[in-house]
């Protein structure tokens, strides 16, 4: 027989949920004859890419958009970063541009234009323009929607008939994912950065390690990132698997929040905050699974391969394929051959032909500051083609006030008109085959950034140390002279 | 609208490596039109060499299996992108079975939507599974039965294979996904209610300036 003790413990266990449990709880509208949940969808971001199928599937079946006053659109995939652009800037690009704005004035949906000053990345505009909220849910018909995971929001990348099923619904049709926590303690070091430590999670735990998990990131590493950092963070949760990846929200989320156009204003805000301040995992909650990493010792990370797990610290080598998992030694040999390495080569000092600083993953306001305190009166190195292109039209109006883009222009490098660019190149930026890119991005895989470009991914810091070298640099070298 | 799922016998062709991902499975190309050609975006760039032609040894371009329907792989297959178009080049080269360790969510999802059954054996059977369908070389065909839930075929006994119960109706009924969710769409208009008064910022969102 169980004591009171033992049941009042067993209990309050029970009754001790995660943050994921809690979101998912309070949006699940019903459960579907197929077992699926309906999940509410709080805010709803379309691009260019999949929005016309979409459009055009909800046309025919005679299916009106239920909420277009939760539904944003922004041009971003196939947009041109050159100067002056507009809709055939980019060939290729402009069907798609110009049938998604068709679509969004007939259905009523407020549309973020190639030429809107707050055009940008979908995953870089919505929070910065507070669409975004804490404890709300998004999706985007993209896999990388977990970035606005950052400031505490569920989100889900979905595709174009998802994308369909909640423009007509505003639901989500789901089974309900498991619970993992990843904990990161200890202090970065200088020039280590969220994408470092994200990188340094997928070499661990594997491109398919959570996959079927909601990811919440937690630690006092965490706590101690910027927003924007911790959006780095959640960007590359999809990178591992992880459709949902979060931060719960603290005082830095509300700070970083507050007196964005989108969020909600005085005595809502106050309603809001409250209701905010509330949303954390009990201590006591459990989950199915947990991955530590303590990122104290951690050197920055750059992928050597073609799958964003193959990662190795900066001042590492090429690994041989004896030490690898058995299960990864297939992969690593077929990458050998299309990355141009042979095991045992040093990652610093390989030439590069291309650097390229942007995309959802690193191309917000602080990770340009970081990028350029690295560049400030310093020249790109010969023969290498540097790009900086910025998540958004408003970063790139931050970053000019700043004097960012002198830095950068007067560096030699190409200072572009925000958008997705070089990241799979669907606007036309684009690498010759055979050149070896150091990029800031989220993919590395075969042929992405261009056929046969050989892509490295690495952050902000490295990205510009690798650009002035014109050989893969650690940032840590170059600030201290001995590089 | 979704085309229902049954059975379907097929030449079944071997593509055996993991985490096959979507970009390579159907690659962004650079001229792009609303009407893509969907049948020739499929492993556009692994179909091909560097001139252009096509590459012999690529498992789709032999000849015994050209012709394939069903695909058998390894683990994580269809990582990355969520991009549909990787579901729609296979159904547009009548691929509508792909047989895996395991799938990568999205992608699993996206099959779901679009009427392409995605079966997935343990690792042991799967190689099993692997190794018959490289002795058949193409010569004879496979049947993968959603009725049955069942693959038979040559060089060994029929296996059995696991799928969702729910998943498995709405393949072999070619149900309509967002006709299942609008039955509920009194639940969904009065969860809109109660959240308009519980937290009335997620209902409603505007432009402050």
């Amino acid at each position: 027989m169980q004591s009171d003790l033992t049941k009042t413990v067993i209990h309050r266990t029970l009754m001790q949920r995660t943050l994921f449990e809690k979101i998912w709880e309070v949006h699940r509208v019903a459960q579907r004859a197929d077992g699926r949940d309906l999940i509410y969808i709080d805010r709803h971001v379309l691009h260019e890419l999949h929005a016309h199928h979409a459009f055009a599937q909800l046309q025919k079946q005679g299916r009106p958009v239920r909420r277009a006053d939760l539904t944003f659109a922004v041009q971003d995939h196939t947009v041109a970063t050159k100067p002056g652009r507009d809709d055939d800037t980019n060939p290729s690009g402009s069907a798609f541009i110009k049938a998604m704005r068709d679509g969004c004035r007939d259905n009523n949906i407020r549309l973020f234009d190639i030429d809107d000053p707050e055009q940008g990345i979908s995953h870089v505009v919505a929070p910065e323009l507070g669409i975004v909220l804490p404890g709300a849910t998004h999706a985007v018909p993209d896999s990388h929607a977990s970035t606005v995971g950052g400031v505490g929001a569920l989100a889900f990348g979905c595709g174009t008939s998802e994308l369909a099923h909640i423009l007509a619904t505003q639901v989500i049709a789901l089974k309900r994912p498991q619970r993992m926590r990843v904990r990161l303690d200890g202090r970065l070091g200088a020039h280590v950065s969220a994408k470092d430590v994200a990188l340094r999670i997928i070499a661990e735990i594997g491109v398919a390690g959570a996959r079927g998990y909601a990811v919440e990131y937690a630690g006092t590493a965490v706590r101690a990132m910027p927003i924007e950092q911790r959006m780095t963070l959640c960007n590359l949760n999809i990178e591992m698997g992880g459709r949902s990846g979060f931060v719960a929200p603290d005082d830095a989320t509300f700070q970083w929040l507050a007196g964005r156009p989108f969020m909600p204003q005085g005595a809502e805000w106050d309603g809001a905050l409250r209701h905010w301040r509330t949303l954390a995992s009990d201590d006591e909650a459990s989950f199915d699974r947990e991955v530590a990493l303590d990122c104290t010792a951690l050197e920055p990370q750059i992928t050597w391969g073609t799958d964003p797990s193959q990662v190795v610290g900066i001042s590492g080598r090429v690994p041989d394929p004896a030490e690898l998992d058995p299960g990864r030694r297939a992969a690593a040999v077929s990458a050998f051959g299309y990355m141009g390495l042979i095991p045992g080569t040093p990652l610093i000092g390989l030439p590069v032909d291309r650097v390229f600083i942007g995309s959802c993953t690193n191309s917000r306001l602080p990770d340009l500051q970081v990028a350029a305190d690295l560049v400030r009166g310093r020249h790109v190195a010969r023969g290498v083609v540097a790009m900086v292109v910025p998540g958004s039209s408003s970063v790139k109006r931050e970053a000019e006030a700043a004097g960012l883009d002198r830095v950068f222009r007067d560096a030699g490098f190409f200072w572009g008109e925000s958008g997705c660019s070089m990241c799979a190149g669907g606007n036309g930026d684009r690498g010759q085959p055979g050149e070896r890119c150091v990029s800031t991005t989220n993919r590395n895989f075969e042929n992405r950034q261009g056929p046969k470009v050989r892509t490295h991914l690495a952050s902000p810091a490295t990205a510009a140390a690798t650009a002035i070298a014109g050989r893969i640099a650690d940032a840590r070298q170059l600030m201290s002279g001995t590089a | 609208m979704m085309q229902p799922f049954t059975r379907h016998t097929a030449i079944t062709a071997p593509l055996i490596k993991d985490d096959i991902n979507t970009d390579q499975v159907a690659p962004l190309l650079h001229s792009r039109s609303l009407k893509e050609d969907y049948q020739a975006m499929l492993f556009h760039r692994a179909r091909r060499r560097d001139d252009g032609s096509e590459d012999p040894d690529f498992v789709l371009n032999k000849p015994q299996f050209r012709g394939a329907g069903i695909l058998v792989t390894g683990q994580n297959f269809g990582a990355g992108s969520s991009r549909e178009s990787a579901v729609w080049s296979m159904l547009a080269n009548g691929i509508r079975v792909i047989v895996a360790k395991s799938f990568a969510d999205i992608y699993r999802e996206n099959c779901l939507q679009n009427g392409l059954l995605p079966v997935v054996l343990g690792s042991e059977i799967a190689d099993e599974f692997i190794a018959r369908v490289i002795a058949a070389d193409g010569k004879a065909p496979f049947t993968v039965d959603l009725v049955a839930l069942k693959i038979s075929g040559p060089g060994g006994p029929d296996i059995p294979f696991e799928i969702p119960a729910a998943d498995r109706t709405r393949l072999l009924e070619g149900l309509d996904d967002i006709g299942l969710t609008l039955k509920h769409v009194d639940e969904i208009a009065s969860w809109e209610r109660r959240v308009q008064t519980a937290q009335p910022w997620l209902q409603a969102v505007q432009d402050s300036r």
